[in-house]
């Protein structure tokens, strides 16, 4: 740990203005970042600020449009994966690069195998090699476990290992607590610290606030692919930082006006539900949604919320519990039957749920009615009554579309989702599930939609919002619920909820400790 | 022993299984060379398979490379023999021609292979269309060069003859009838064994084999590890380009010395389903190729050498080509028993695009 | 109304020629470079074989001779719809199935079978009313086609087996069973080679020149129950929905796995009444070797015809002429009537690698080459549909 009266040496790595632009978003807007030896250096913002690609960028998976990567004072052209192991920057990506079949060791070889001979691996010197390498970083590692089956926290190890084994000089750890049990982020740090003694120099992106305060030396905060602020950790606060990474206050587009919440629509009693690897992802879930209120659930994508949602439209089997709409029970009804009675779903991923894309927009907007009158006489389609509504709901959503007959493909973002809102708002709903539905979409459209939402919600439909936006879900919701490791970990009055405490809710959920409490090894 | 083994025997119903018993442990031994015959094509399909779909590429096109090297391999010959002759400078029979045609075949394997790998990998067409393309023009193109060929009645280069064993290995109690087996063979079928064992051992504990599983399992991990995916793909495909080809030329070079048309008689498809069958794995689909070729074997014995008793009467008594579909039945019933519960490698048949560098 | 444009701007009405060539336009292409590429064959292979003369004008004369003998005189023309015939019903066999996510390779079993089941109706029936004989052997033929498809279809919604290695040991199975039955019960007694008896009754009757029989009417009749069936119903968008996405399917209340199992047993039918029209129509009777090039034709047309009625009728008819000329190309000019698969092979080549060609040609707006779903391959090793 580098103290502000080291002897100053050059940075191990300087990434200089860096710009990079896609079509429509300017990810990276001329980032400067420096990075001394021995360092931990905490880059932290919001999903979508910038961070991952300024990384990939680093890592040679991208090319930067403008600007220079200087190592060690050198500049460097880094052409590829290959090309950056080899000027010692490893990378522990977000989503694991690791092979679930594979063992330990087959994972950590990989790329950098250690060979008896031209042809073999020599997998017990790799063995001992990895043992090693465990335990001078405080744990017991058996090489050959398969990696799919290790918890989330060993896999983590795994791939800082697997960087560790390359003679990585710089580490960089893209999110790496995401997903992390508090006990397991300690043991992570302790790692870390030790790193740093050693002289590795490590980037630590992350939009977690209490552990960038804990673990790092210097913290760089980015917003929308600039950066807007460079911090020591004994200068600033959780608040500070906040404050620096979502902005000033919060741009209200839509006053939703007062709600009028009336009878339980949904009832929700311990509700379970397993994600597509088998494991438990919705814990005992109870909540309550009444017609004409809208519950927002804030939190992190990947803590159950898809996974409730889609239980709740039928499109994932319950383990347990019980769902209840209006008193019947659809637990374990089908989608259709769920739709019949009332249910409208907006799905987070519209080109898998919402629609499909090679098929005209038509088509599409009388997705779940085909089947009925008048779009159905029997077993044969009338296409008259489909043209005719298709043109209302055009006019009626204000969806940008040459013909009703063009595929919903080549609409833009915004259509698309317009056209799912299109279809799905337009009957008598008892409930309006509404998945992440403005991601991506222009300022235009999102106003847009949330005027629907807010429309129904006074028509009298009960609506569960659930959005990792926390901005859209403070701006609609009249009551947040916030949902952390599948459970439900708080509900507020949305007139009166504190940004700042649901952010913290939605990292943490709940069990946030002061810095000066953190557990772990000094170096 | 003998009154209880009849006695078993005169069960009604449980006895006719007792009795199919006995008939497998008589007849077994004495078959096993041609079950070994018969799993040969399948074997080097299936390790055609195992090779591209550890890597990721689906394969469908391995009955066409196979009728492909089929051909090539014996017109090869034919062409060879007025240039090289067909005196036996070797083992098994082989002679200048014959060994020349074999490396003719091979490479015309490589070529149609590479074929579908730029099909597949580069312009990302769907693989299974790609493959049933290829399987189109193969048999088309054989047949019709056949067709004219034929009417010039040409004289091939022969066959790879059997090595026969010495009495003393086969008579050995107890595994001198697997020895016989394997030994007891031309040198295609002797070499299966072999390249089965050798792949098996490279697979799981190369670099190479390392290196493949990967691109097939988790090909974008791979490449943020610096391996190229669409080099080793490319690799893999035309390597395995190189069995099937074997497997085919095993048919007009081997098993008889001439081409028919059609003569790989799905035996390509029934490679695919060991390959599934055995999990993706050299062992596990050689295995497969033995089960499903024994049906065949099996029911070739029952037909010249029924059993006796009320099992022989039962059995002859069905028309001869439930024999000639009893491998297609037994392949459908045991895939379909098993596929689910194997597990492909996880970008199996999914095109690959590279992060952009941009 | 305005074609949809692949750039995703709000497009102006696109001259009808423009709308065509954008539709036909990587077809045609093919089609003219595989007869490029058939030249090339032609020639290369008198240089392959030992003691061959190289002509140069083969090429030239084979093409002429299939030209004759499929349009060179009425006969010739009778010839070609009644080689269409078939491949406009298999096409439409593997096409239906290719709109659902799956690759009907099993065509060729179906077809077997459907002629088996129209041949066994139509002996046993041989000397009823012909009405009555007719429509049961058709009948006969339509199911037993029916059930050949649905055995592949439910064990890809049970168990996810994939219909591809499945329909393809179905293929060969059927041929063991065209044999057995032929050589056994259907056998005609007194006679040295096995063979049925004549259909009588059950055959179709001659509507066109001498020998264009009645199934071409029902082929016609066929493409607009298929076409109706897909496009107008809403078994035919649930079947359509499905293949392009299952996911969207399964929320909007479809069920895949049961229209896996329908469309592929109709599909079979399809196909079985291919081989029941063929039967009744050309052969009147069967020989154990029984057995044609239409299941193998059937995929290309469907491929040709980018899975698409009319298409799918364009391109048998194209396949039918090449198959109907072939003999005369035989004969003529000595060219193995196998060329034919080395063309069509030739074409689905062209059409499978479209981005090249696009590329080299320079085409923009052109629609692609090939219009399978995702889903064919997707599914491959086991992938059990969603219920």
């Amino acid at each position: 740990m580098t103290t502000p009266d080291a002897p100053v040496r050059a940075p191990a790595l300087e990434m200089r203005g860096i710009t990079k632009r896609y079509p429509g978003v300017t990810a990276n807007d001329h980032i400067d970042l420096d990075v001394r030896p021995g360092e931990i250096h905490a880059l932290l913002g919001e999903n979508g600020a910038g961070k991952t690609t300024l990384m990939n960028i680093l890592y040679g998976l991208a090319r930067p449009d403008e600007g220079a990567i200087l190592l060690d004072g050198q500049e460097v052209n880094i052409s590829g994966p290959s090309d950056a192991i080899a000027r010692g920057i490893n990378m522990v990506h977000q989503h694991f690069m690791l092979v679930p079949v594979f063992s330990i060791a087959e994972n950590i070889l990989l790329g950098e195998e250690t060979m008896a001979g031209p042809i073999f691996l020599d997998r017990r010197e790799a063995r001992r090699g990895i043992v090693e390498l465990g335990r001078r970083f405080g744990f017991e590692i058996d090489p050959d476990l398969r990696v799919g089956s290790l918890s989330v926290g060993w896999q983590q190890r795994v791939e800082i290992l697997k960087a560790l084994y390359r003679d990585a000089k710089i580490l960089v750890l893209d999110e790496p607590t995401a997903v992390l049990t508090p006990q397991e982020t300690e043991e992570i740090f302790a790692v870390l610290r030790r790193l740093a003694a050693e002289g590795h120099s490590i980037v630590f992106i992350s939009h977690k606030l209490y552990e960038v305060l804990e673990i790092a030396d210097r913290i760089t905060v980015i917003r929308r692919g600039k950066v807007v602020g460079q911090r020591l950790p004994a200068e600033t606060d959780e608040d500070d930082l906040a404050e620096l990474m979502v902005g000033r206050g919060v741009q209200l587009t839509v006053d939703r006006g007062e709600s009028h919440p009336a009878d339980v629509a949904v009832r929700l009693e311990g509700l379970e539900v397993k994600d597509d690897r088998g494991s438990i992802a919705v814990r005992g879930v109870d909540l309550e949604v009444r017609s004409g209120e809208i519950l927002g659930i804030a939190g992190v994508a990947g803590n159950g919320q898809d996974e409730l949602v889609e239980a709740i439209v039928g499109l994932r089997h319950a383990a347990g519990g019980r769902i209840g709409l209006q008193g019947a029970d659809i637990t374990h009804a089908s989608p259709r039957r769920i739709n019949e009675a009332g249910v409208a779903y907006v799905p987070a991923d519209r080109h898998r749920f919402g629609l499909v894309l090679s098929f005209p927009v038509a088509d599409n907007l009388v997705l779940t009615d085909y089947y009925r009158r008048p779009y159905a006489r029997g077993f044969i389609r009338n296409d008259e009554a489909i043209e005719a509504t298709a043109e209302e709901r055009i006019r009626e959503y204000d969806v940008r579309t040459p013909s009703a007959d063009v595929r919903a493909g080549t609409l833009s973002g915004g259509n698309q989702q317009k056209l799912v809102v299109a279809r799905e708002l337009s009957r008598d709903l008892k409930l309006l599930v509404l998945d992440q539905p403005t991601r991506g979409l222009d300022v235009g459209s999102i106003e847009f939609i949330h005027r629907q939402a807010i429309a129904k919600r006074d028509a009298g439909t009960a609506i569960l919002l659930v959005s990792a936006e926390l901005d859209e879900i403070l701006e609609l919701s009249d009551r947040i619920a916030v949902m952390y490791r599948g459970r439900i970990v708080a509900v507020r009055d949305g007139r009166t909820a504190d940004k700042n405490e649901i952010g913290l809710l939605m990292a943490t959920g709940g069990e946030a400790r002061s810095p000066a409490a953190a557990i772990g090894p000094a170096v | 022993m003998d009154g209880l083994i009849n006695a078993l025997y005169s069960i009604p119903v449980a006895g006719v299984l007792f009795q199919l018993a006995g008939y497998l442990v008589n007849v077994v031994p004495d078959i096993s060379p041609l079950i070994l015959q018969a799993a040969t094509p399948i074997a080097l399909a299936a390790l055609c398979g195992v090779m591209c779909e550890r890597a990721g590429v689906v394969n469908i096109g391995i009955e066409g490379i196979m009728i492909t090297a089929a051909f090539v391999g014996w017109y090869s010959g034919v062409l060879l023999v007025p240039v090289l002759g067909t005196t036996a400078i070797g083992p098994f029979g082989m002679s200048l021609a014959l060994v020349v045609a074999l490396g003719v075949a091979l490479a015309s394997g490589v070529v149609i292979s590479a074929l579908h790998a730029w099909l597949s990998i580069s312009v990302r067409a769907d693989q299974i269309i790609s493959g049933t393309i290829i399987n189109i023009a193969a048999f088309g193109l054989t047949g019709y060069l056949n067709n004219l060929i034929a009417k010039t009645s040409p004289n091939g280069a022969g066959a790879f003859t059997q090595f026969r064993p010495p009495r003393e290995v086969t008579d050995i109690p107890v595994i001198g009838w697997i020895l016989n087996m394997f030994l007891n063979q031309g040198p295609i079928a002797m070499s299966v064994i072999v390249l089965v064992v050798i792949f098996q051992i490279l697979l799981f504990r190369s670099r190479w084999g390392l290196r493949s599983r990967a691109v097939g399992e988790h090909p974008r991990a791979a490449e943020t590890v610096g391996i190229n995916v669409i080099r080793v793909r490319y690799r893999n495909v035309l390597i395995g380009g190189v069995f099937a080809a074997l497997g085919g030329a095993y048919l007009s070079m081997e098993a008889t010395n001439s081409f028919q048309q059609g003569m790989t008689t799905g035996r390509g498809f029934i490679g695919l389903a060991a390959m599934i069958v055995g999990r993706w794995s050299p062992v596990g689909a050689f295995g497969a190729a033995l089960l499903f070729s024994s049906s065949t074997a099996l029911g070739n014995s029952i037909k010249f050498s029924p059993p006796s008793g009320d099992l022989g009467t039962i059995l002859t008594s069905l028309p001869d080509q439930v024999y000639d579909a009893l491998p297609y039945l037994v392949t459908i019933v045991i895939l379909a028993g098993v596929v689910g519960r194997s597990i492909p490698p996880a970008a199996d048949g999914q095109p690959y695009e590279r992060e952009a560098a941009t | 109304m305005t074609a949809p444009s692949s750039s995703g701007s709000p497009g102006r009405a696109t001259p009808l020629l423009a709308q065509i060539w954008a539709v036909i336009a990587l077809p045609l292409i093919s089609i003219l470079l595989a007869l490029l590429v058939g030249a090339f064959v032609i020639l290369a292979s008198q240089l392959v074989l030992p003691g061959g003369n190289l002509d140069l004008l083969l090429p030239l004369t084979a093409y002429a001779a299939l030209f004759q003998g499929a349009f060179g005189n009425f006969d010739a023309l009778v010839d070609t719809l009644i080689s269409t015939t078939p491949l406009v019903l298999g096409g439409l066999s593997v096409g239906l199935a290719f709109k659902a996510g799956l690759f009907n390779i099993g065509a060729q079993g179906q077809f077997l079978l459907g002629a088996l089941g129209a041949v066994a109706a139509g002996v046993a029936l041989a000397g009823a009313p012909p009405l009555v004989a007719i429509t049961v052997a058709l009948a006969a033929g339509i199911l037993a086609g029916a059930f050949w498809g649905f055995i592949p279809g439910l064990l890809k919604a049970v168990s996810g087996a994939h219909e591809v290695v499945v329909t393809i040991m179905l293929n060969y199975i059927a041929i063991a069973v065209i044999a057995a039955v032929v050589g056994g019960p259907l056998r005609q007694q007194g006679r040295p080679e096995a063979i049925t008896p004549d259909v009588g009754n059950a055959a179709l009757p001659v509507i066109i020149g001498n020998d264009g029989h009645a199934g071409i009417a029902l082929a016609i009749v066929a493409v607009a129950v298929v076409a109706f069936l897909l496009f107008r119903t809403t078994l035919g968008f649930e079947i359509r929905i499905v293949g392009a996405n299952p996911d969207a399917a399964r929320y909007a209340g479809m069920r895949p796995r049961a229209l896996t199992i329908l469309t592929m047993s109709i599909a079979g039918a399809l196909a079985g009444l291919a081989g029941a029209v063929v039967v009744l129509g050309v052969t009147h009777l069967m020989t154990p070797s029984f057995g044609t090039t239409v299941g193998f034709d059937s995929i290309a047309v469907a491929l040709l015809g980018r899975t698409n009625p009319v298409g799918i009728v364009a391109a048998a008819f194209l396949f039918g002429a090449l198959r109907a000329g072939a003999s005369l190309m035989q004969i003529k000019a000595g060219i193995p009537v196998e060329l034919i698969d080395v063309l069509q092979a030739t074409i689905l080549l062209f059409l499978v690698a479209n981005p090249v060609l696009r590329r080299a040609f320079r085409l923009r707006g052109v629609k692609a080459g090939l219009e399978t779903t995702e889903t064919i391959t997707k599914t491959y090793a086991g992938e059990v549909a969603p219920r």
